[in-house]
C-alpha cells in the first residue's frame, strides 16, 4: 500500500510540474518547475531501486542542465515581457496530437505482454557499471566522449561573439 | 514488486506527451528546449523501468540511461549556444519569428 | 536518568536547525514569532545540553571511557560514513558554555536589533534565523563523533559567519578605504577558507591512514595513534611522523578559524557585523572552535611527545600562538574603535590558548577557553550596549563619562575587563591565565632558557601586561571622565533585554574560575576542573612566584593604564597620551603602524590579490590570444575550407547540369519550334498557370519556415501511419 501511495504522490508532483513547465507564461517560472519535475523523476528512479541513476539525475539535470537553462534565460531576457503570450497559434492541434499519442502509447503498453521477472537488483551496481562501461560497452563510451568533445567545441564556436560584435560592444 | 511495470510506462508516456506538447506549442525557444528535456527524461524512466522489471541482474539498462544523460547534456549545451547566438543576431527568442527556411 | 540524556544528545543541534528552517520559510514577516522560535530552540538546547553536561559530570572515568553512539549515514562503494555523538570531558565542558552563552546573546540581540522601537532592524527575522543556523553548526561541532561531521559543522559556521558579518550588506561607505560589510563578509569567508584547505588535507591524510574518521577508531585508539606516530609522513614533511604531519595540517584549519597570525586579518574587519554577531561568533563560539579542534586532536600531538619526547608540530603551534598573543596585544594598544580593541584582544587571548596547547597545557587551555568565552562575550555585549546607548558612536575618543549615564553597563564591563586582565583571585580570568603561565614557567624551568617554553612564557607574560594596560585604557576612555562627544552627552542606559544577560555573564566571569583553583590552595582532590577534564595529565604544581607575577602584571597594567588615561581623563580633541609619548621618543612611526595594524591588509592585497590578478591576465591571454583561440579558429577555418571544397564541387556539377539542360533545351526548341508556338505553347501555358496556382495557393503557405509547424505535421503524419498500421 505504501509504495503505491508514494508512487502516486511522486507521479502527481512530476506530471504537475511538467504541465506547469509547458503552460507557464513566465519562462523563468517554467524553468523552476522544470527543476521540480527533475526532482520528481529522480524520486522515480529511487522507487525503481536505481539510486545511482537518481543521483546522476540530480547532478546532471538539475545541477548542470537546469542551471544552464536558467543562465540562457537570463542572458536572453531583454525583449521578453512578463505578459507575453506563451502559446503559439497551433497549440490546439498540438495538444490534440499529444493526447492522441498518449492514448496510443497507453494502449500499446497495456496490450503488450511484458516478460517481467522478479529478479534481485545487483548488490554493487556501481562496480558492475564501471566494469561493463570499460569492457562490453567501451566503444559507445569512447564515442560518447567524442560526442561531448564535439558539443564542447561546437557550442564554443557557435556561442562566441564574433570580433565585429565584440568590437562594437566596446 | 507492488507497483506493476505498466504504471511506470504510462507515467513515462504521459511525461513524453506533455514534453511533446511543450515542444510544439511554446513560443519561447528555451521553452521548446525544456519540452525536449522532459521527453528525454521520459525515455530514461522507460529505460530504467524496463531494466528493473525485465532483467535486473544485468546493468545494461542503467548504462543505456547514462548514455541518454550524456547525449541530453551535449544537446542542451549546443542548443542553448544556438539560442544565444540567434538572440544576438536577430534580437528575438520567439521561435515563430525565426523562419528563414521560408525563403 | 543519565542514559536518557546521553541518548538524546543528538537532538541538541536539531532544535536551532528547525528554528532556522521555520523562520526562513514561514515566519519572516512576524518578528515576535521569529525571535521566540530562535530563543525557544536555544532554551531547549540549553536545557538538554546541561542535562548531558551534568550527567557527564556524574559519570566516573568519563575521560577513559567516553560515551558515544553513531549510525550509518551514507555509503560510497565499500566505505560507510557515520553520524553520531561523542561525550567526553572536553565535549561536556564546551557544552556547558556554548548553549548558555548563545542563549544569553540571543536574548541580548532582541534588544540590540531594536525590537519594539522605531529603529528596529528591517531584517530582524532573518538575523534570528541565521544565528539559529550558526548555533546548529557550533553545537554540531561540539557533539560530533567523527572528523567528517566536525568538518560539516565547521563549514556551516563558516557560511553563517559570512552571512552574519555581511548582514547589513546594503551599507556602503563614502571612504573607499573603509571596508563595507559585504566585503568584510567575503574576506572572512575567503581567509578562513585558506585555513579550511589545510584542514581538509589533514582529514584526507588521516582518512588515508586510518580508513575511518570516527574518534573512537582514530584519536582515541592508542594502538592506531602509536602506529601513526611511527609511520613516516609524506616526503614533503621531511623526517616527521604521520601523526605530526596530520596534526599540523589540521592545525592549519585552526589558524584560519581562530584568527592566528598570519590568517588573523579577517577578524578586525568582521566587526562590521552587528555586535551580537561579534559576541557570538568572534568571542564565544566560532573562534573557540579552532581551539576546540586542537584540543580534540591533542591525543595525536601527545602520542608523539610520549614516544619521541619532542613534537615539531607542537613547537610550531606554540610559536604561532605566543607570537599572535603578543602581536595582537600591541596592535590593540593603538585602536580607537571600541570593538576594534576587543577584536584584537580576542586574537591575543586565542593566541594564549593555542600557545598553551602547544606546550602541552591541555587542561589550562581548555579552562581558559571556557572562561574567556564568558567574559569576552560579556565585553562585546557591553560594548554593544555602549554603542546602542550612544546611537552607534564607536570611536572611543568621542566617548567618556558613561559611568554615570550607563551604570549597569559600566559595572558589568568592569567585571569583564578585570577578568580579561586577570585581576587576582576574584576573577575567572585570573585562575585560567595563571594556570597557563604556571605551566609555561614549569616547562621553562625544566628545559632552560633556550627552549620554546621560555619563549612562550616570555611573550605571554609581556602580553598579559599589555592586556591589562589596554583594558584599563578602554575602560577609562569609555566610562570615566567627562563626555567628549555629542553622542556620549546624550547617552542612556539600554533596555533590560540587553542588561540582564550582561549581569548573568558578569556573575560567571567572576565565579567560574573557582572551579579550577589549584590543589595546593583548596586541598588535595578539590581542583574539580582538573580532575574532570584532564586527570590523566599531571597537574601543574602551584608556583607562588608565578601567581605573584600574574597578579603583579594585572594590577600593574591596570594601574598604569588608569594613571595614563583615567586619573586625568582626556579632554575632547586631545591626542592619545600613548601616541604623544611615543612621538616624543621618536617612535611616532611605530604608533602609526600599530594603529594601521602593521599594514598586513595592504601587504596581503599587494602580494596575493594583485598577484592573482596578474596571473589571471596571463592565463586569459593564453586562452584568448595565444593558444586556445587560434586552435578553435583553426578548426573553424579547416571546416570552412572543407565545406568550400564541397561547395565548389556542388556548384560545378550544378553548373554543368544547368548548362547541359540549357543546351539540350535550345536544341529541342529549334526542332519543334513552330508546333510549340501554336499548340504546345497554349498547352504549356495552361499547365504553367495551374502549377503556379497550386504552388502559390497550396504549397507555398505550407512552407512557413516555422519549425514547430513542421514538427506538428510530422506528429500528425506519424499518428496517421500508426493508426493505419494498427487497423490493418
Amino acid at each position: 500500500m505504501v509504495p503505491v501511495l508514494v508512487f502516486a504522490a511522486v507521479s502527481l508532483v512530476t506530471l504537475g510540474a511538467a504541465i506547469a513547465v509547458v503552460t507557464n507564461k513566465n519562462v523563468l517560472h517554467s524553468a523552476y518547475f522544470l527543476v521540480l519535475a527533475f526532482v520528481g523523476v529522480a524520486s522515480v528512479y529511487v522507487l525503481l531501486e536505481a539510486p545511482f541513476i537518481a543521483v546522476i539525475q540530480v547532478l546532471i539535470y538539475i545541477g548542470a542542465i537546469a542551471i544552464l537553462i536558467i543562465f540562457a534565460i537570463m542572458l536572453t531576457r531583454r525583449l521578453m515581457s512578463k505578459d507575453m503570450e506563451q502559446r503559439n497559434h497551433q497549440w490546439f492541434w498540438s495538444a490534440l496530437g499529444a493526447l492522441v499519442l498518449f492514448g496510443v502509447l497507453g494502449w500499446l503498453v497495456y496490450s503488450a505482454n511484458w516478460p517481467t521477472v522478479e529478479g534481485a537488483v545487483p548488490k554493487d551496481p556501481i562496480t558492475l557499471m564501471g566494469q561493463e562501461l570499460l569492457t562490453t560497452y567501451v566503444i559507445p563510451f569512447e564515442i560518447a566522449s567524442v560526442l561531448l568533445l564535439a558539443a564542447l567545441v561546437g557550442s564554443i564556436l557557435i556561442g562566441r561573439e564574433s570580433d565585429q560584435e565584440s568590437r562594437s560592444a566596446e | 514488486m507492488s507497483i506493476p511495470l505498466n504504471w511506470y510506462l504510462v507515467l513515462a508516456a504521459a511525461l513524453f506527451s506533455i514534453g511533446l506538447y511543450g515542444v510544439l506549442s511554446r513560443r519561447h525557444a528555451i521553452g521548446m528546449l525544456m519540452g525536449i528535456e522532459l521527453m528525454l527524461n521520459a525515455v530514461n524512466i522507460n529505460l530504467v523501468a524496463f531494466w528493473r522489471y525485465i532483467d535486473p541482474a544485468k546493468i545494461t539498462g542503467q548504462i543505456f540511461a547514462i548514455f541518454v544523460f550524456t547525449v541530453a547534456a551535449a544537446e542542451v549545451a549546443v542548443g542553448l549556444a544556438l539560442v544565444i547566438a540567434i538572440y544576438r543576431n536577430r534580437n528575438t527568442v520567439v521561435v515563430e519569428e525565426i523562419d528563414l527556411l521560408k525563403e | 536518568m543519565k542514559e536518557f540524556f546521553f541518548n538524546i544528545t543528538w537532538i541538541i543541534p536539531v532544535f536551532p536547525f528547525l528554528a532556522f528552517l521555520i523562520i526562513i520559510l514561514f515566519t519572516q514577516g512576524n518578528r515576535k514569532l521569529s525571535h521566540s522560535l530562535s530563543i525557544g530552540s536555544m532554551v531547549l538546547s540549553w536545557l538538554v545540553g546541561w542535562g548531558v553536561v551534568f550527567s557527564a559530570i556524574g559519570t566516573p572515568h568519563l575521560g577513559e571511557h567516553p560515551v558515544h553512539k553513531s549510525v550509518p549515514w551514507f555509503e560510497t562503494g565499500t566505505a560507510v560514513f557515520e553520524i553520531g555523538y561523542w561525550i567526553d570531558p572536553l565535549m561536556a565542558i564546551a557544552l556547558f558554555m556554548v548553549p548558555f552563552v548563545c542563549l544569553m546573546i540571543f536574548i541580548y540581540a532582541v534588544g540590540y536589533m531594536g525590537f519594539g522601537t522605531e529603529e528596529v532592524d528591517p531584517n530582524y527575522s532573518r538575523f534570528f534565523a541565521y544565528i539559529a543556523l550558526f548555533a546548529t553548526g557550533m553545537l554540531g561541532l561540539v557533539i560530533s563523533e567523527n572528523l567528517l561531521t566536525l568538518f560539516m559543522s565547521w563549514e556551516i559556521m563558516g557560511l553563517c559567519s559570512y552571512l552574519l558579518i555581511g548582514f547589513w550588506f546594503e551599507k556602503n561607505y563614502d571612504d573607499p578605504n573603509k571596508i563595507t560589510p559585504r566585503q568584510a563578509g567575503l574576506k572572512a569567508f575567503l581567509v578562513t577558507k585558506i585555513g579550511d584547505l589545510f584542514l581538509v588535507l589533514g582529514i584526507l591524510y588521516m582518512y588515508s591512514q586510518a580508513g575511518t574518521l570516527s574518534y573512537a577508531d582514530t584519536l582515541f585508539n592508542h594502538e592506531f595513534l602509536t602506529h601513526l606516530a611511527q609511520t613516516p609522513a609524506l616526503p614533503i614533511f621531511g623526517g616527521w611522523s604521520a601523526a605530526s604531519a596530520i596534526a599540523l595540517l589540521i592545525f592549519g584549519g585552526s589558524v584560519g578559524k581562530s584568527a592566528q597570525f598570519p590568517l588573523h586579518v579577517w577578524l578586525p574587519d568582521a566587526m562590521e557585523g552587528p555586535t551580537p554577531v561579534s559576541a557570538l561568533i568572534h568571542a564565544a563560539t566560532m573562534v573557540s572552535a579552532g581551539v576546540f579542534l586542537v584540543a580534540r586532536i591533542f591525543p595525536l600531538l601527545n602520542i608523539v611527545v610520549e614516544l619521541d619526547h619532542h613534537n615539531p608540530t607542537m613547537s610550531i603551534i606554540a610559536f604561532i600562538g605566543a607570537f599572535t598573543a603578543l602581536f595582537a596585544s600591541i596592535i590593540a594598544l593603538a585602536q580607537n574603535d571600541i570593538k576594534g580593541v576587543l577584536a584584537y584582544s580576542t586574537i591575543s587571548q586565542l593566541g594564549y590558548m593555542i600557545a598553551a596547547l602547544g606546550i602541552g597545557a591541555y587542561v589550562a587551555a581548555t579552562f581558559h577557553l571556557i572562561t574567556h568565552a564568558f567574559f569576552k562575550a560579556l565585553l562585546f555585549m557591553g560594548s554593544g550596549s555602549v554603542i546602542i546607548g550612544c546611537h552607534h558612536e564607536q570611536d572611543m575618543m568621542e566617548l567618556g563619562g558613561l559611568r554615570k549615564k550607563m551604570p549597569k553597563t559600566f559595572w558589568t564591563f568592569l567585571a569583564g575587563g578585570l577578568a580579561l586582565s586577570g585581576f587576582p583571585l576574584i576573577t575567572a580570568g585570573f585562575w585560567s591565565k595563571d594556570e597557563i603561565l604556571a605551566h609555561a614557567w614549569e616547562e621553562f624551568m625544566h628545559y632552560g632558557t633556550a627552549s620554546w617554553p621560555f619563549f612562550v612564557w616570555l611573550l605571554l607574560t609581556i602580553a598579559a601586561f599589555l592586556t591589562a594596560f589596554y583594558t584599563a585604557r578602554q575602560i577609562s576612555l569609555t566610562f570615566l571622565g567627562k563626555p567628549r562627544g555629542h553622542h556620549a552627552e546624550h547617552a542612556h542606559e539600554t533596555p533590560n533585554t540587553m542588561t540582564w544577560p550582561l549581569l548573568i555573564l558578569a556573575f560567571f566571569a567572576i565565579t567560574l574560575g573557582w572551579v579550577g583553583i589549584p590543589e595546593e590552595i583548596v586541598g588535595h582532590g578539590n581542583n574539580w576542573f582538573h580532575a574532570f577534564v584532564g586527570h590523566e595529565y599531571a597537574s601543574t604544581p602551584l608556583s607562588i612566584p608565578v601567581m605573584l607575577l600574574s597578579s603583579g602584571l594585572a594590577i600593574g597594567g591596570l594601574g598604569l593604564g588608569w594613571l595614563v588615561y583615567g586619573r586625568k581623563p582626556l579632554e575632547a580633541g586631545q591626542m592619545d597620551p600613548l601616541q604623544k609619548g611615543m612621538e616624543r621618543i621618536r617612535l611616532g612611526w611605530l604608533y602609526t603602524a600599530m594603529q594601521n595594524r602593521f599594514y598586513f591588509d595592504e601587504i596581503y592585497a599587494a602580494i596575493f590579490i594583485n598577484g592573482s590578478i596578474k596571473l589571471a591576465d596571463i592565463f586569459y591571454n593564453f586562452d584568448y590570444n595565444w593558444v586556445i583561440n587560434p586552435i578553435v579558429n583553426g578548426v573553424g577555418a579547416v571546416t570552412r575550407g572543407i565545406s568550400n571544397i564541397f561547395n565548389q564541387f556542388d556548384e560545378k556539377i550544378v553548373d554543368a547540369l544547368v548548362n547541359l539542360t540549357g543546351l539540350s533545351g535550345v536544341k529541342l526548341a529549334d526542332l519543334g519550334g513552330i508546333t510549340d508556338l501554336k499548340v504546345v505553347d497554349g498547352f504549356v501555358n495552361g499547365i504553367a498557370d495551374v502549377t503556379g496556382w497550386i504552388g502559390e495557393k497550396i504549397f507555398r503557405p505550407i512552407q512557413t519556415g516555422k519549425v514547430q509547424n513542421y514538427l506538428l505535421i510530422l506528429l500528425i503524419s506519424m499518428l496517421a501511419i500508426i493508426g493505419i498500421y494498427l487497423v490493418y
